[in-house]
């Protein structure tokens, strides 16, 4: 933690992330105005001192919703992510650990998941799965999942030839309680660190899906899909998309900084894909 | 040399039978009947339509059956029917892919000769203000969203300034902006990489023995330490590429672009399935040989590297 302190890049990512947290949770407090209900009275207004972000098409308080959708924005992130550990942890603790056939079948079954490029299987599955923001994050979730299985294994197999592992499996300890109690407790720094990383990839594919449509439904506030709600507009009404967009740069930038910052203090020799 | 090429092609041939059974298997997580989710809104949906579309589709055969007449389909080039044009899907990627190709090319020359110079730049320059900006400006590149850059872009350069067109395709003025805006955040994991890798070679001893021969510094930095730091990016390189092609499905909607990314996601929202299958299979088959390309490639950059 103190050698996280120290680097300035990721001081500076920690207290861009925690003022964006902060307005998210504190948005039914500090909206000011119902970021759903509808005012054509006050359509496209520009920023001002009643309005700090402006007003959309609708006449809904630009940062009303930008507040609230933060909180969904995030939480599409952090859910992906969980999905995506919940799917690719076992997996890769098991190849890890026991090798032989079984890590063989999951490396093959990873690499034909990292064939698909990019945002294309999250795509592929919100395709067939149908949009919504449950599939969004299902489907982040599994192509998420073969990097924390790499990662996982990798990181089990080096912390497996450690002597204190040997020690344990010497003196009789079961498998569970190697895994468990050895295993476990010496994989957290990079798996810490590969959410923080894998937490930026998910709140950008996520943010991508919900601009392409295929996410939250209006008129629930969420940052890409407001920033898409404004883009037929930019040259009349700039704000729309602009305070989204720069609220999903920022807040990306802030975990990448971070996630940067927490591989340099735990692991800086850490390979990631 | 042959050899190599053959094995690595063999090494290749699990992960696309791998791809194809997952794409092939992409129709049935539809949640209920596909045949009637595909068919939802359109007019006068009769039980013959069903019917014949599911034959169309092959889903009224066991799904082991299913996926070996799939399989047989697509080594003969038949990636199946529109389900709303009545087009083969290959028909319909022809008119786009040429599109696709121009802009993932321009994005990934510019991505290169931008990420290269800019990581040799940040890599001589390390740890002065040279290196900060360019390393802040990575950073950024890489946390910004495709559609977000491509609306500023078009906000700035087209809205604005009135210099470029914001969309369409045809002549350099339309490649820009969208070139731009992929490039811009591709550029930014190679300049990450090439500044890494050249920090390493710098320290190697034979840059030190360059240096004590006199050479010129510029000559030491691009003849001898560039070409050896260039093998880890080169691997970016081809990663990236994928990346940069499934970027399209974004930036050729952002900038109402024809390709085969906009018909991918066009295509989508009319849950027309067959060609979402036969764009994701062209663009996996294309990224996994690409990157054979780039395993094939080492050896020409660094004569040590052996094809056993």
């Amino acid at each position: 933690m103190r050698r996280l302190l120290k680097s300035g890049g990721a001081l500076f990512g920690l207290a861009i992330l925690g003022t964006i947290v902060i307005l998210a949770l504190l948005a039914p407090w500090i909206a000011r105005f119902d970021p759903i209900k509808q005012n054509p009275r006050q359509s496209s207004r520009p920023p001002s001192a009643e309005h700090f972000f402006g007003t959309d098409r609708f006449g809904r308080d630009v940062w009303a919703r930008t507040v609230t959708g933060g909180q969904l924005s995030l939480r599409t992130g952090i859910v992906a992510v969980a999905v995506s550990m919940a799917i690719g942890f076992v997996p890769g603790l098991v190849a890890g650990y026991r090798g032989g056939w079984i890590d063989a079948v999951i490396g093959r079954l990873v690499d034909i998941m990292l064939a698909f490029p990019g945002i294309l299987l999250s795509l592929a599955i919100v395709a067939a799965l149908g949009p919504g923001l449950e599939n969004v994050q299902l489907a982040i979730g599994i192509s998420l999942s073969p990097t924390f299985v790499r990662l996982v294994r990798g990181a089990v197999m080096a912390t497996k030839q450690n002597s204190y592992v040997e020690a344990a499996r010497a003196i009789g300890c079961s498998d569970a309680v190697v895994l468990g109690r050895h295993i476990l407790a010496n994989i957290l720094g990079p798996v810490t660190v590969i959410t923080t990383v894998a937490l930026g990839w998910a709140m950008l594919i996520a943010t991508s899906l919900n601009f392409l449509g295929m996410g939250v439904h209006p008129p629930i506030p969420e940052w890409g899909a407001d920033l898409a709600l404004g883009r037929d507009h930019m040259r009349t009404a700039w704000w729309i998309s602009a305070f989204p967009g720069f609220f999903i740069m920022f807040t990306i930038l802030a975990i990448n900084l971070v996630g940067d910052g927490l591989r340099d203090a735990i692991d800086p020799g850490l390979e990631i894909r | 040399m042959l050899g190599y090429v053959g094995k690595r092609l063999l090494q290749a041939v699990p992960v696309l039978i791998g791809v194809s059974i997952l794409v092939f298997l992409l129709i049935h997580l539809i949640p209920g009947d596909p045949v009637l989710v595909m068919l939802q809104g359109s007019p006068n949906v009769t039980p013959e339509m069903i019917a014949e579309v599911r034959r169309n589709l092959g889903l009224d055969v066991p799904l082991a059956q299913q996926y070996w007449s799939y399989i047989n389909r697509v080594i003969r080039g038949d990636l199946g029917t529109s389900i709303w044009t009545g087009q083969p899907v290959w028909r319909e990627m022809q008119g786009q892919w040429l599109s696709t190709f121009e802009l993932t090319v321009a994005s990934m020359t510019t991505a290169v000769v931008l990420g290269v110079g800019l990581g040799t730049l940040a890599a001589v320059r390390r740890g002065t203000w040279v290196d900060s900006i360019v390393m802040g400006i990575s950073q950024l590149g890489v946390s910004i969203p495709l559609f977000w850059s491509g609306l500023i872009l078009i906000f700035v350069f087209s809205l604005t300034l009135g210099w470029l067109p914001a969309t369409g395709v045809g002549g350099w003025q339309r490649l820009l902006l969208p070139t731009l805006a992929l490039a811009t955040n591709y550029s930014a994991v190679i300049v990450r990489m090439v500044r890494s890798s050249l920090l390493d070679v710098l320290n190697q001893d034979y840059i030190r023995t360059a240096r004590a021969k006199g050479l010129a510094p510029r000559r030491v930095t691009l003849r001898h330490a560039l070409r050896n730091a260039l093998i880890p990016a080169i691997t970016i390189v081809g990663l990236q590429f994928g990346n940069l092609l499934a970027g399209t499905v974004v930036i050729e909607t952002v900038f109402s672009r024809q390709g085969l990314g906009r018909l991918a996601y066009t295509a989508i929202l009319a849950k027309d399935f067959p060609i979402v299958q036969g764009v994701v299979l062209v663009l996996v088959l294309v990224y996994v040989l690409l990157n054979v390309v780039v395993d094939l490639s080492y050896g020409l950059l660094d004569p040590r590297i052996r094809y056993d």
